[in-house]
């Protein structure tokens, strides 16, 4: 039990060092941690299949390329813009607001039931597989050609423009 | 894998969606207080993570796979998001040698 409050207090401090961090390199790198702590939340909620798969995907895959990025577009903390005061210190305001109004709103600060386990075995690959290749087999199809349409997209806009180079 | 499930019994699932809501504030004033356009792709990234977390702690608390197969979908929509997103901002950078989002208004008035 305390083993989650242990790592999702890692994940706040860290997701807060996302944010606050001014060097965008150390910004990324942070984010990576928080990303792995997230995958261990879903190994603590024995979803094996999203732990490998935030694990790849989200710390392998999107991470690099924020970092390929941001090292090629060579930014550091000098050519870093950053705002005045006033708008942190609203832009900050206005996310704790939102916190207070997301917690007011479902009462969720009064006790409430432990998680229930009702079928340990929902995270596993061989049952997600089975759902999502019978039940949600054309919103899979339709998320390849999303795949597809987002690639052939990312490789248009960043072409060079023959008739301006 | 009882070791792991005995590790989490026991945590309410107000905490879960508690630590979400944190998670996504987090996300929402990064969005606010930085002015470069990669970190804002961050923080919603951020943001689009906490919502995976909180999708999969109701899957389990439900003993139900389809959230889990909704997280599934999300996770290919950010990654075809970031790889769009990213497009943008070379050739933003390209065109105006800055990431600064204060110098993307040419579609303000």
């Amino acid at each position: 039990m305390t083993i989650f409050y242990f790592v999702a207090f890692l994940s706040i401090f860290f997701a807060l060092m996302t944010i606050f961090t001014k060097n965008p390199v150390h910004s990324v790198l942070y984010l990576i941690i928080t990303f792995f702590t997230f995958t261990v939340h879903y190994v603590l909620l024995n979803a094996q299949f999203l732990a490998a798969v935030n694990f790849i995907v989200y710390m392998g895959a999107i991470m690099v390329l924020f970092l390929f990025l941001i090292m090629l577009l060579n930014l550091n903390e000098e050519t870093e813009p950053m705002k005045s005061n006033l708008v942190k210190i609203m832009g900050t305001v206005a996310g704790l607001c939102l916190l207070t109004t997301i917690l007011g709103s479902m009462n969720l600060l009064q006790a409430s039931n432990p998680m229930a386990f009702e079928d340990a075995g929902i995270g596993l690959v061989h049952q997600l597989g089975k759902v999502l290749f019978k039940e949600f087999l054309l919103p899979f199809e339709i998320s390849s050609i999303l795949l597809l349409t987002a690639m052939v997209g990312a490789v248009l806009l960043a072409k060079k423009d023959p008739k301006k180079a | 894998m009882d070791a792991i499930i005995n590790g989490i019994q026991g945590v309410p699932l107000n905490h879960y969606i508690i630590f979400s809501s944190i998670i996504f504030a987090i996300g929402v004033i990064g969005v606010l207080i930085r002015r470069n356009a990669i970190i804002i792709m961050m923080s919603v990234e951020l943001m689009l993570n906490a919502v995976n977390l909180m999708l999969v702690a109701f899957s389990v608390h439900h003993g139900d796979s389809n959230g889990q197969v909704f997280v599934f979908f999300v996770m290919a929509l950010a990654a075809a998001e970031v790889a769009v997103g990213l497009a943008i901002v070379v050739m933003v950078y390209r065109n105006t040698r800055s990431l600064d989002i204060n110098t993307m208004n040419r579609l303000k008035w």
